[in-house]
Order: C-alpha cells, then structure tokens, then sequence
C-alpha cells in the first residue's frame, strides 16, 4: 500500500467516522443521564431525510440543516415523553422510534416526490460543500506533512469539523461545568440530585433534548454532505454502530472519538476491499463487516476490561413519597 | 387496592391503545392524501374476502405467532429479546443444511428433522447472548441486537461464498430436492370442483405455529419451569431465595425463545421459497416485538395479534398494489403499534385506574 492510498483511506476513515461520532456523543448524553437509547438509528433517519428534503425544495443546506435537526428532536420528545414522563420502557420505545423513522421516511419521501422513497439528488447550494483550510494549496508541496495537511485534515464540509470539535466539547461540558455534573449524576444516582433539589425530569429532557440535535446533526450530514440526498434506509445501522462505539468507549467523550475513527477505519477498508489477501487465507468482506459488533461483544462480555454502563440507566425516575 | 379489575387490564388497555395508534395510522394515510376508509376496505378485501388472500394472510401470520411466542417467553423471564430476526436466520441456516445435505424419503419426516434443526440452530444463537447476560452481566438488549447484525454478515458469507450453486447469480442455496417440499393449503384443501388458497404461500407449518402457541401456554402456566420463569420475570431476588439458578434460567428461557424464533424458518424458507435466501427473515423477528406487546405475552393473545399482522402485511400489500400507499405503511403502524402498547402502556393506564378507583370509591 503506498502512502497516497493509505492517505485516502484515513480520508474516507475521517468521513465515515463522522455521522457514527455525532450520534456515538449524543446516545452519551442521552445514556449519561440514565435513558437508553437505541433510537439513535432512527433519529439520525428521519434527520436525515428532512435535512435533504428541506434542502432540495429550498436550494439551501442550512434551512435543510434546521429541519432535519427539528425532526430529530421531535422524535427525541417522543422518547422523553415515553420513558421520562409515562415511564415506559425506554428500549422499546427506542424500537418503536427506529420503525416510526423507517416508515415515515419513505411514505413522506413517496408523497413529496414520487421517486421511490428518495429525495432529488441536491447540488450548488443544497449540499455541504469541501472546505480548503488556509495554507492547503500552498503546503501541498511539501513531503509528507504537505499532503497530510491538505488531504486528510483540509477539505472537509463544516459538519466534519463540527463533530470533531464535539469531542472536547462534550468533555468540558461532561466534567468541567455545574450542569454536566449533575447530568452524570443522574444517571448514576437520581434520588440524591432529587434530594439536592434539582429536578430529575428536567435534566432528562435536557439530556435527550442535546442527544436530538447531536443524532440530527449526523443525519443531516448523512444526506447532505457524505452524500447528496436521502435514500430508503441510508443510515445502514450505522445508530447501532454508534451504540457499539459508544460501549466500546465505556461511555467517555475521547474514548468515543478514538472508537468512531476505529470503526470507520474498518467501514472505509471494507468499501475499498472486497476480500483482503493475507496470503495464507483472505478475510471475507463480510467479517470487515461484522468486525464493530464483534468487538462490542468481546467488550461487554467484559474479557478486554469491563464495561460498566451508568447505574440508573434504563429506569424510569419514581420520586419517593 | 388501586387496581384495575383483570378484564380491563387485559382487554380495555390494549384494546384503546390499539385505537389510538389506529387513530394516528389513519391521520398519515390523510396525511399523504388517501383516504382512510377506502384504504381499510381494500385492504380487507385482498386479505380476507378471498381465500387466496386469506393464504397470504395466515402465511404472514404463521412468521410472527413465532416470532411473536420468542418475544413473549423472553418476556416472562423479563428479558428483552430484540434477536429474533437474527435467531430466525441462523434457523433458516439449519433448515437449509437439513434440507439440502439428508436425503429425506419424505416430507413429514423431513419436517420433524427441519424443525428439529430450525429450533437447535436459532436456539444456539441465543446461547451467547444468554450466557452474557447470565455469566458477565452484558445486556441482553445491546448483545441480541450485535448479534442481528453478526447473523446478518455470517448468512451473506456463506450463500455468497459456500452455498451458492456454482453458475448462479443471486446470494441462494439450491432449490430443496422434491421429498422436502411441503403441502401448501392449495394441495389440502382444494377439491376438484373448487380450488382454494389458489397460489398462495401458506402451508402446513401454520399448523406447526398453533401447536407451539399450545406448548407455551403449557409450558409457561402449567410446568414446573415455567413457574420458575415466572418467579424469575417477577422478582430476580425472591426467584433466588426460592432457589431457583438465574443463570440456569436466563440460558433456558433464551434457549426455547431463540428455538422460537429459529422455527419461523421453516414457514419462510422450507414452506414458501423451497430454498435460503439472503434477508428471507424480512423483519419478522422485530415484528415479534410488536406481536408479543399486543398479545401481553399470552399465547393466544399473541395468536390473534399475529392474525392482526398477518392481515396489515396482506393487506399493506394490496395497498401498494393498487394505491400510491407504500408498503412502508405497515411499518409506521407497526412502530405505532410498539409505542402505544408497549412504551406510552401508562399513558392510557394510569387515566384508567384513576378513573375505576374513582368509581370504586363512589360504590
């Protein structure tokens, strides 16, 4: 492999990494404040369409950016309103959420544009476009580093940038301010936040509220700056492999980044190999495919250091009388 | 007391959270600019008037009274088995290999080794899952849904790579030889002079279904284990106190849940496509999930919440078919569905009990 494939495949890494870190911090905030998530899927979809929908009809990203973020978040409300104020079963009304998504999509892709459940192809103004960092062209020459530079870290849409300033974002927030304090508080011990005089359901909401715009931020990207408008299904399980990463990176914002870049490194070998050759026996693309699932489950199962999850995570709050 | 009387939980609460997410199904169809009503005759008309439709129908149905009993068994033990569709494609894997590799003289001996190799199959991929969440702690939920997509990826490997017939295009097996073909409801119950069920998939495993719904319901209210399950679904502590191993429990109930959801194979591949094919579950296992709410987990509730399913499959069909509804109509009201009656359950209950208690103090 010389060094100008390697230097796109770290590319495509970076590309891929992106929605799966968007919607990886945001099941964070979401199960940091003690409410499963498996809804990420969902929320990223219907994001997704909207963003690339709202954008073909009004030539214009950002607008296509809001309503994606918005649809995002009113599914995040559904889940709230479930499994905060009625106290359901937060995993079921994540399956319900991911179909709901699934379903709608396609119906309102059909209605609006009768093309078979997808949007139009955007262009100009309807999509993110690649941005040249100062200095890109003109380092370019230089070896090694020049490249690097103006391949791998310039020419990114906004959002890619965006997601990769999540990270120490969502750090300074989690363990550096008041409110991610009691955010992680409680999802580990929500009677004593209760007892503190800060109101449990408030802090939920706020928490799902952020998880909605981080999953519409990835599905907007999705649609409209990996690729250029919605298709039937696009986000391809990629909620659940942001679930995988976010267990994998025991549920902690660096670790998140370092998990999202390791499975897009292995979504972008898989897309550029089909079987890789290892001279004594060839791993099938199948097994690339299977690599993040197989490795959550080596991590849960606790063999390579234990994953503990938040300890109220996946209980509905039920003040005491 | 502050409860409701048994009818009313049984009955009422299901019965008006079917309602509303009807209510909100037929505000999408609005929504997209058909009309509700002529859409609910047409569908009624392609799955029920005709026997052909009622074949399409009891043969979608067949697919989730499994699904939906695995769901519904995991339920009791209060575990959550989001699996099923992964668990129904290694199923459909034993079948395969049962079906192609043994020379059977038969069908119905070729269907007692199928279903044999079906249940041992799915049964064997929850047995990770189970020993995970038994032995380390790692939840369930999270492990059966990695396992969907492991499934997933193992089943395109070996029909690309191992059991494709050399020559062929798609990711399938062979066709199953003759001796394995099973009787559809066209060759029971046709006569001469009238045929029925004219070219459609339902075949003899729906009876196969109904006598598993029996099993459960046996298995779960009338055995020894079965009680054990239930203490365990009830109160993990006081299930230990009693005696009763979690971990022996956990990898039981998983074991006869994924055997569940491995049997739905049968109907899909050894029934209807006489060979395995790639994505043959098409999503039954999750709308076990649904089936399993609505049915409250009971056998027979869950046999006529698959009948409900059977038809909205059929009927979805038809409505793609004719209308510009597509079928991803039925997933919305499969998600709605999941919402009212599994997770916004208290949004219609606690109005309820309020509402009785109100009455009894009144009495």
């Amino acid at each position: 492999m010389d060094f100008a494939t390697l230097l796109q495949v770290l590319d495509s890494t970076v590309r891929l990494a992106t929605p799966l870190l968007l919607a990886c911090l945001a099941g964070l905030f979401s199960e940091r404040s003690g409410i499963f998530d498996i809804g990420l899927e969902g929320k990223m979809l219907a994001a997704a369409f909207f963003s690339a929908a709202v954008a073909s009809i009004t030539g214009d990203v950002w607008i296509g950016l809001v309503a994606g973020v918005l649809a995002s978040l009113a599914l995040s409300i559904v889940h709230g309103l479930a499994s905060i104020t009625f106290r359901g079963n937060q995993l079921i009304s994540g399956v319900a959420i991911n179909f709901l998504a699934a379903g709608l999509t396609v119906l309102i892709a059909q209605d609006w544009f009768s093309q078979g459940g997808r949007t139009p192809s955007l262009i100009g103004q309807g999509r993110f476009e690649a941005i040249t960092l100062p200095g890109a062209d003109a380092l370019s020459g230089v070896p090694i580093l020049g490249p690097i530079y103006a391949e791998l870290i310039s020419g990114h849409s906004i959002l890619v940038y965006v997601a990769f300033a999540m990270v120490p974002l969502t750090w300074w927030v989690l363990y550096r301010t008041r409110f991610g304090l009691r955010l992680r508080a409680v999802g580990e011990a929500p009677e004593a936040v209760d007892t503190a005089g800060v109101s449990v359901i408030g802090l939920r909401y706020a928490a799902i509220g952020i998880c909605g715009v981080l999953c519409g931020l990835a599905g907007a990207y999705l649609a409209t700056g990996l690729q250029a408008g919605f298709v039937k299904d696009m986000t391809a399980g990629r909620g659940y492999i942001a679930l995988a990463a976010l267990i994998f990176a025991k549920w902690r914002p660096w670790y998140a980044l370092y998990a999202c870049l390791l499975f897009g490194l292995l979504q972008a070998v898989a897309l550029r190999y089909q079987n890789i050759d290892l001279g004594a026996f060839t791993v099938p693309v199948q097994f690339m495919d299977a690599l993040p699932y197989i490795l959550t489950v080596v991590i849960l199962a606790g063999f390579v250091g234990k994953a503990i999850p938040p300890r109220a995570g996946g209980e509905p709050y039920v003040k005491e009388r | 007391m502050d409860k409701m009387p048994g009818w009313a939980d049984a009955l009422l609460v299901p019965l008006i959270s079917l309602l509303l997410a009807a209510i909100l199904s037929a505000l999408v169809i609005i929504g997209i600019g058909e009309d509700p009503i002529a859409a609910f005759k047409l569908m009624v008309d392609g799955a029920l008037m005709r026997s052909s439709g009622w074949g399409y129908t009891l043969y979608y149905a067949t697919n989730f009274i499994f699904t939906g009993l695995a769901v519904a068994v995991a339920f009791h033990a209060r575990l959550f088995n989001i699996g099923g569709e992964g668990q129904a494609m290694i199923g459909g894997l034993g079948v395969a290999l049962c079906c192609l590799f043994i020379p059977w003289p038969n069908w119905y001996i070729a269907l007692i080794g199928a279903t044999a190799s079906a249940a041992i199959f799915g049964a064997l991929w929850a047995l990770i899952p189970a020993y995970l969440q038994a032995k380390r702690g790692s939840h369930i939920v999270i492990t059966t849904i990695m396992f969907n997509f492991i499934a997933a990826a193992l089943l395109n490997y070996i029909l690309v790579s191992i059991l494709r017939p050399p020559g062929a295009m798609d990711p399938a097996t062979a066709r199953f030889p003759k001796p394995t073909h099973l009787p559809t409801f066209q060759d029971m119950f046709s006569t001469a002079a009238e045929p029925m069920f004219r070219g459609s998939p339902a075949n003899v495993t729906f009876f196969i279904a109904l006598a598993a719904c029996l099993l459960v319901w046996v298995l779960i209210w009338r055995t020894r284990l079965g009680y054990e399950i239930r203490a365990f679904g009830e109160s993990q502590s006081a299930a230990r106190y009693a005696g009763i191993s979690p971990v022996r429990i956990t990898v039981i109930t998983m074991l006869i849940s994924g055997g569940l959801a491995g049997l739905m194979a049968l109907n899909t591949t050894m029934g209807e496509a006489e060979r395995l094919v790639m994505n043959a579950t098409e999503g039954a296992g999750f709308i076990g999930i649904a089936v399993a709410l609505m049915g409250r987990s009971h056998p027979l509730g869950v046999l006529l919440a698959a009948l409900l399913f059977g038809f909205l499959y059929q009927g979805g069909a038809e409505l793609a078919l004719w209308t510009n509804i597509p079928r991803e109509l039925i997933v919305v009201i499969q998600a709605l569905v999941i919402l009212f009656t599994g997770a916004l359950d208290n949004m219609v209950r606690m109005p309820l009990e309020k509402l009785f208690l109100a009455r009894r103090r009144k009495a």
